[in-house]
């Protein structure tokens, strides 16, 4: 394919300015200075990769990547951020001093990783783009082929509410324990 | 649409997921960085989805599974580190050096 044939689409130029913004933000969540910032682009970057998620007609699977995500999980780490009082300002100290070998190691997996694709799938194209999956596919592929697994993840949903509280309680003092049970 | 676009910004993604994970020293940074990881594995399932269009959605059944497991994954590693916080007043991984010999 030349890039005339890529620049008659227009979902390609869509693609690459939301590709490009999601890159960059994803850049910026491993070298922001701040740490509340870094949680912020990585919004960004969640809320791009939901926009490509629509351009790839996967509309449910965006919409629960904007609720679960950036509505849940981003609230959870702002709040684990504020809990720990994590330096919230400019921190010097907040990487590792010896930074070559993470970067070499990355740069050596992000050429493996897309040599391996281009020479894999070079020549595929996405299929039916603005046919998007109805949600009714999805909701009987989840409770008939996989509801099994559907089962076993709402299991670990459980197990992990039950962890996260078991482990975030505090610990009474066995005095303050004896105290109370006394009242 | 060719399929490698979407890839390669994944396999961006998946990169920058390692450099944070290696680099930073902030506990609740390592997990964003685990995050951007996650994602980046996310987008490849749903590229590849639109790939073969198969007839249940594999693959996009297949994202919602691992988002599901991101979020319990993020509730219990924020409880560690509010743990681990409350135990040594610090979320910095360099000063957990108590099991390393």
């Amino acid at each position: 394919m030349d890039f005339a044939d890529w620049a008659s689409e227009t979902t390609n130029w869509v693609f690459l300015v939301v590709g490009l913004a999601v890159a960059f933000s994803a850049f910026r969540v491993v070298t922001a200075r701040n740490v509340v910032h870094a949680a912020l682009f990585l919004v960004a970057t969640l809320a791009g990769t939901a926009v490509l998620f629509l351009l790839l007609s996967a509309e449910f699977v965006a919409w629960v990547l904007v609720l679960v995500y950036i509505g849940a999980v981003i609230v959870l780490f702002l709040f684990g951020i504020m809990i720990t009082r994590a330096p919230t300002g400019y921190d010097k100290g907040l990487d590792a001093d010896k930074k070559l070998w993470p970067a070499v190691l990355s740069v050596a997996t992000f050429v493996l990783l897309s040599w391996a694709s281009i020479e894999a799938f070079g020549s595929e194209t996405i299929q039916g783009v603005g046919e998007p999956t109805s949600t009714e596919t999805l909701g009987l592929a989840l409770l008939g082929r996989f509801v099994m697994p559907f089962e076993v993840v709402s299991f670990v949903l459980l197990a992990a509410l039950i962890g996260g509280i078991t482990i975030a309680r505090r610990d009474l003092d066995p005095i303050e324990e004896e105290q109370r049970r006394a009242v | 649409m060719p399929v490698t676009q979407f890839l390669i910004l994944a396999a961006a993604l998946f990169a920058l997921g390692i450099y944070g994970l290696l680099v930073r020293r902030n506990i609740v940074l390592i997990l964003l960085s685990v995050e951007l990881m996650l994602n980046a594995v996310n987008i490849n399932l749903i590229a590849f989805e639109s790939m073969i269009r198969s007839s249940d959605a594999v693959g996009q059944v297949f994202a919602v599974f691992v988002i599901t497991i991101a979020a319990a994954e993020v509730g219990i590693g924020l409880a560690i580190v509010l743990l681990i916080f409350r135990n040594r007043k610090s979320a910095n991984v360099d000063d957990l050096s108590l099991m390393r010999w």
